[in-house]
């Protein structure tokens, strides 16, 4: 197992991570604490991406309007993920279809998978943290 | 919560001196801040400063010092966007310091 863990320059262990995204942003504190977690740990310098599944799609939502509920509008938090060079952001397309949204919806860019083969990139990684 | 006094007017900031409500931030607030921290304000301070709070307004966090060197070498070229630079200006930390005296949260992502 650790022989096939690719080894970066500094001699760190780089693993595959994944943050997988099962609830709407607002709420519950999931969405926001989550996204807290995969900002830092991109300090980390781990190969880490982000899956979008069931109300988690929603989190991705552009033109979000938190006035109403006194909440801190982290939407807009999405797209910094890039300049943390978090670039890999996936969505389930049975939970954003079943949810009558397009990519278009979208505050950040998105690769839309299947269930399936999202199914086969979670057995790939080294770790799934699912909040 | 402890508080700072401004021209008359009483601030609530956190345990570490970051301030509380982002709306209470004026540039005289900010003078007071880097006096706190012993930082003299130049336009390269600005420059700096300014950058944070339009980071924050566009992405609603204070960024890592990584992702911050990084963005300012993307707006402000190379020369600026490095580390050496940065914390001539904030010797005790560019995302601590600065972060501070810009009126935002302490970073996300610094450890």
């Amino acid at each position: 197992m650790s022989d096939e863990i690719e080894m970066e320059e500094g001699g760190g262990v780089v693993k595959k991570f994944m943050f997988l995204n099962r609830k709407a942003p607002y709420g519950t504190i999931y969405a926001l604490e989550g996204l807290e977690v995969v900002l830092i740990s991109a300090a980390f310098e781990q190969d880490v991406c982000m899956a979008f599944v069931d109300d988690g799609v929603y989190q991705l939502m552009k033109d979000v309007d938190t006035s109403g509920i006194e909440m801190k509008n982290f939407s807009k938090t999405y797209r910094a993920l890039e300049g943390y060079d978090i670039e890999k952001l996936y969505v389930e397309r049975e939970s954003m279809e079943l949810r009558g949204l397009t990519e278009d919806d979208f505050i950040v860019d998105v690769t839309v998978l299947s269930s399936a083969e999202l199914a086969a990139l979670m057995a790939e990684q080294d770790v799934v943290i699912s909040h | 919560m402890p508080t700072i006094e401004v021209n008359g007017k009483t601030i609530e900031v956190d345990e570490e001196g970051y301030l509380v409500n982002l709306s209470d931030w004026s540039e005289e607030v900010a003078d007071f801040l880097a006096k706190e921290e012993k930082v003299e304000m130049t336009p390269n301070h600005w420059e700096v400063v300014n950058f944070l709070r339009e980071y924050y307004n566009e992405y609603q966090i204070a960024p890592a010092i990584r992702v911050l060197t990084k963005a300012i070498a993307k707006k402000l070229g190379p020369d600026k966007g490095n580390n050496k630079y940065l914390y001539e200006l904030f010797p005790y930390g560019p995302a601590k310091q600065a972060c501070k005296i810009a009126g935002l949260p302490k970073p996300t992502g610094c450890i």
